[in-house]
């Protein structure tokens, strides 16, 4: 059985699109094979900057032949439907099979799709698969229609076995397909033949290639960590580089380079964010200060000079790109220490946030009112959380953030500390942008959380008003994850806070129409956004749908953190055997209920009398009600869920002893309305802790 | 290997060496556009050669204005007028990648001693209308070249594409010559009788633009210029095909062009005045665009733009 090569060999393809391609190479081909009958034994694919490449084992050298059973007219059926069938299947009489079925004889016709040689069906699948490439982007070149994610110039795509390879004929708008491929662009040019991809890896290797992105990295990483080791350093690591790197040379050779002492000063952010976006560079830290004090640069080749004239370079635009970085570090300084934060936050006037919602100063103003207003429920002081809140921002007209929109928020730390302001201050300035994503950290410091509340809520109640909300997966302003942060803020700080009256308010002040007063439609349609939001996050934490509709139908439902604490006592108390078989009491109670009051178009809301019980075990339901009830009110006027909980579950044996004693629809018209009436109760009782109807199974 | 080539000792002889190496591989040396741009592309030579079928190769030098780049030519690196150094070649050839390595060779880059690298980088000039993909070329980290495969300009698919090329002269001078700031740079032969640097020339100004860019230059009159030239562009592109002088079809997309580059240049002078706020700013950026496609279907219809009568 015979093995495939396949690459795919262009102008620089981009890193961030290599593995990715390399693996829609594998699946395309691949399915194609097998869809035509050409299974294989295994497949890897391989991706460096100018090449994708796709080995396959033990593909079978033909697909297999096909028989396909066709059913034609009855015997003795009119001769044009005979000919007709005969034409459509190009055989001739004598070829039909004549089959006795229950409805009479009936010609068969067996057609057999001879097997094609795997050359022939390689040629197909890659021409289709280069033709249909899934590339995020990609272009036209010369005079051409074909389209690569870069000019493509040669293909190779050989078959190989014991007796040697074959070039798999295919011609791609004139680029005929070979068996010979490049080394290295500068290193090894020229071209070489390949015969099988153990030939092809080896050559490669020679001709200063290394195939396989993987090997790539992990060269790279501990060359790196080699050499900062050598030096008493360490290599802060950063896998998304690291993956970028080795997609951006075909042979890396690591060097490491010297920070100017100039530079050594600034905080080790903005080396770090300045020497990675602009120069792809990995920072290298002394552990014992924690400082950034070297760099790695990793080189697509070997010079005679051991790449003294290449690090040269590397670090001659490094001073230039840092001292920029300097230059604005030190005037944002400057400006932090001599005018204070507040002359930036004023220029922010002249910044448009949204065309509708004012420029940033005006959203700001916003942001420090609603601090002033939360810092009660969060536990912070007002004052500092609403002096977080004007200042938050500032660093968003500093010329460093201007340069690195990345660093805003640190910056804004650095430059309030210059500015003398309160730590606490700071400390938000850097936080309140928290959390940006689901594993992202949430502050926990009270003046931090508020600013971080105050920031988010504004965003989702400006864009509620102006109703920009988001659409399927368009959420261009991240409304979803301004609501989740603010959920997460919410619940993991303990913080109590009502959103319908916080929504309103916050609609109104943004004064998008300055006649309408009433958002209680549009505030509500957040709260339900909220609640989605809320089922997605709980659900990761395995609180079930249903108990948390159950809990959303109770009133309070827009205070989230209230919310949880009910739905984790349900959850708990409905994990016991008691909570289970109380839901189905509950259930079996409430569905009699429901069909007596639909049967009799009454409804039983009138006390029960225990004077026309019966049995024990009813006169049992009836003390058990009450103690529950005695119990559970004033539970849940302290929101203690757990104990109206376990009061509510303590329902369960009398609930299972009256039905398994009493028969509900007595003859007796008095006893059963008085039966009704007791199924109510528990419907009641049971209500003041949560919507069991809402709950499945 | 061929030999190598000495070390260039000045800012022109870089320059007059890549006009050499582009001639000798068939370019048709432009002398730089005679009106105010942001960049080469801007060169009707690159924007409108770059539409319709007629293949086209040139290459030449574009004096550059970014008006809100102007340091007073104290920032080493920044300026608000610099020299780009453009080619372009429609069909792009198969061999443009080799061809400008080449060119660095060409300016006494050796190949052996330093690090090329194609780093992604989309091209996109949105007052233009205009986009391609392609890389900025790092020569030992540093950005040395922008290289694009034009798919798109003034709204028309480019078809054949055009390849194109822009060298920031300045900055890869200084890299090659070993020049830490711009206004030190030899402009010519350091040995000649009077031998003149990059700040010679330059650095006064540097600093009378930029101050006239930042603070001086009448707001008020460069937007009564931006609406006029806007105006005479699309006065220009409604007159009929027909001349009734001469008799000929004479469709106008140069002179239209122009008042369309016209318009991009007052819009950056307005932008460094700071008068135009972010909202405005795209709604400015929309206007040109427009007129830049405009200035690109007119093109097309024109004998150098592919047109062929009937």
């Amino acid at each position: 059985m015979p093995d495939l090569l396949i690459e795919l060999f262009s102008e620089e393809i981009p890193a961030r699109m290599q593995a990715r391609a390399a693996e829609d190479l594998k699946q395309r081909v691949t399915n194609g094979l097998v869809e035509a009958g050409l299974t294989y034994a295994g497949a890897a694919a391989f991706s460096t900057p100018r090449r994708l490449t796709l080995a396959l084992e033990g593909l079978l050298a033909h697909s297999p032949t096909l028989k396909e059973e066709r059913k034609g007219p009855k015997v003795g059926a009119p001769e044009k439907a005979i000919e007709g069938f005969l034409r459509g299947a190009g055989l001739t009489r004598d070829q039909l099979e004549e089959r006795d079925t229950p409805k009479g004889a009936i010609y068969f016709a067996t057609l057999t799709k001879p097997g094609r040689p795997a050359a022939e069906i390689v040629a197909e699948v890659l021409e289709d698969t280069i033709r249909n490439f899934p590339w995020p982007k990609s272009m036209r070149w010369g005079a051409g229609t074909l389209r690569w994610v870069r000019p493509l110039h040669s293909i190779l795509c050989i078959l190989s076995d014991e007796g040697g390879a074959s070039v798999v004929p295919l011609d791609v708008e004139g680029i005929v397909a070979g068996d010979t491929t490049r080394g290295h662009r500068f290193m090894a040019p020229a071209a070489f033949t390949v015969s099988s991809f153990e030939s092809y890896a080896a050559q490669l290797k020679r001709a200063h290639v290394i195939l396989s992105a993987e090997e790539r990295a992990d060269h790279i990483w501990s060359e790196a960590t080699n050499m900062a080791f050598a030096a008493g350093l360490e290599v802060v690591e950063d896998k998304g580089l690291l993956a970028e790197v080795a997609g951006l040379v075909e042979w890396p050779v690591v060097l490491m380079g010297e920070i100017g002492a100039d530079f050594l000063n600034l905080p080790p952010e903005v080396l770090q964010t300045s020497m990675k976006e602009h120069q792809k560079f990995f920072s290298v830290r002394d552990p014992k200060t924690g400082r950034i004090v070297r760099f790695i640069t990793v080189a697509n080749r070997e010079t005679a000079d051991n790449g003294k004239t290449i690090l040269a370079g590397n670090q001659k635009v490094l001073s230039a790109r840092l001292s920029d970085a300097k230059f604005f570090w030190e005037n944002d300084l400057r400006v932090a220490q001599r005018e204070g934060l507040g002359a930036w936050t004023d220029r922010l006037a002249h910044v448009t946030f949204h065309n509708k919602l004012g420029s940033q100063k005006a959203r700001i103003a916003r942001i420090a009112l609603l601090a002033r207003e939360l810092a009660p429920k969060v536990g912070s002081d007002a004052d500092l959380a609403a002096q977080a809140a004007e200042v938050a921002k500032a660093d968003l007209s500093s010329e460093m953030v201007y340069e690195f929109p990345e660093l805003q928020g640190l910056m804004g730390r650095y430059y309030a500390e210059a500015a003398g302001l309160p730590a606490e201050v700071a400390q938000a300035c850097q936080e309140h942008y928290s959390p940006l994503g689901p594993s992202d950290d949430v502050p926990t410091a009270p003046v931090s959380v508020t600013v971080a509340l105050a920031d988010k809520l504004d965003t989702l109640t400006g864009f509620w008003a102006i109703d920009e909300k988001p659409t399927g997966s368009k959420d261009p302003f991240a409304l979803r994850r301004a609501a989740l942060g603010v959920i997460r803020l919410v619940l993991e700080n303990g913080v109590r806070l009502p959103l319908l009256p916080i929504f309103e308010a916050g609609m109104v002040n943004q004064t998008v129409d300055a006649d309408r007063t009433d958002y209680v439609d549009t505030a509500t349609d957040l709260l339900t956004f909220f609640h989605d939001r809320l089922k997605v996050y709980l659900r990761d934490e395995g609180l079930r749908h249903d108990v948390i509709d159950a809990c959303l139908a109770m009133p309070g439902n827009d205070d989230l953190l209230l919310l949880v604490t009910r739905a984790r006592a349900l959850t708990e108390v409905l994990a016991t055997d008691e909570g289970e078989n109380l839901l189905q009491g509950f259930k079996r109670a409430n569905n009699i209920l429901t069909q007596a009051e639909e049967k009799d178009g009454v409804e039983y809301a009138f006390g029960a009398d225990p004077k026309f019980a019966e049995t024990d075990s009813e006169r049992a339901l009836f003390t058990a009600l009450d103690t529950a009830e005695a119990a559970i009110a004033p539970a849940m006027a302290v929101e203690n869920f757990p104990a109206a909980m376990a009061a509510m579950a303590a329902l369960r044996g009398p609930i299972d002893a009256f039905f398994e004693d009493v028969q509900i629809n007595a003859e007796n018209q008095v006893l059963r309305r008085n039966r009704l009436n007791l199924l109510y109760q528990i419907r009641k009782v049971c209500a003041q802790v949560a919507d069991l109807t809402r709950i499945g199974g | 290997m061929t030999e190598k080539p000495t070390p260039p000792r000045s800012f022109q002889e870089i320059i007059l060496r890549l006009q050499t190496y582009w001639a000798s591989r068939g370019c048709a040396m432009l002398q730089p556009y005679d009106m105010e741009v942001g960049a080469g592309t801007f060169h009707p030579g690159t924007t409108l050669r770059s539409l319709g079928t007629k293949a086209w190769a040139a290459a030449y030098v574009q004096p550059s204005r970014r008006p809100t780049d102007g340091r007073y030519g104290e920032n080493p690196n920044r300026l608000q007028h610099y020299y780009q150094y453009q080619v372009l070649i429609k069909p792009s050839p198969p061999d443009l990648q080799d061809l400008y390595l080449g060119s660095l060779e060409a300016i006494g880059i050796d190949m052996e001693m330093h690090d090329i690298r194609f780093v992604e980088d989309d091209w996109e000039s949105p007052t233009l209308g205009a986009w391609g993909l392609g890389w900025e070329v790092w020569c030992d980290g540093m950005e040395v070249s922008q290289f694009t495969y034009f798919q798109q300009v003034g709204g028309h698919d480019c078809h054949p594409v055009s390849g194109e090329l822009t060298y920031g002269l300045e900055r890869l001078a200084m890299y090659v010559l070993g020049i830490d700031h711009v206004m030190d740079m030899p402009f010519n032969d350091p040995q000649a009788p009077i031998a003149l640097t990059y700040g010679d020339v330059f650095r006064q100004t540097e600093q009378e633009y930029s101050r006239w860019n930042f603070d001086v230059a009448n707001t008020e009159m460069l937007l009564k210029h931006f609406e006029e030239a806007e105006a005479e562009c699309e006065s220009i592109l409604s007159q009929e095909a027909m001349d009734p002088k001469t008799g000929k079809r004479i469709i106008m997309a140069h002179p239209a062009y122009d008042q369309c580059i016209k318009a991009s240049h007052l819009f950056n002078l307005l932008d460094a005045r700071g008068v135009i706020s972010v909202t405005e700013r795209q709604a400015y950026i929309g206007r040109v665009r427009a007129l830049a496609k405009k200035c690109a279907d007119a093109f097309v219809q024109t004998a150098a733009g592919g047109f062929e009568a009937a």
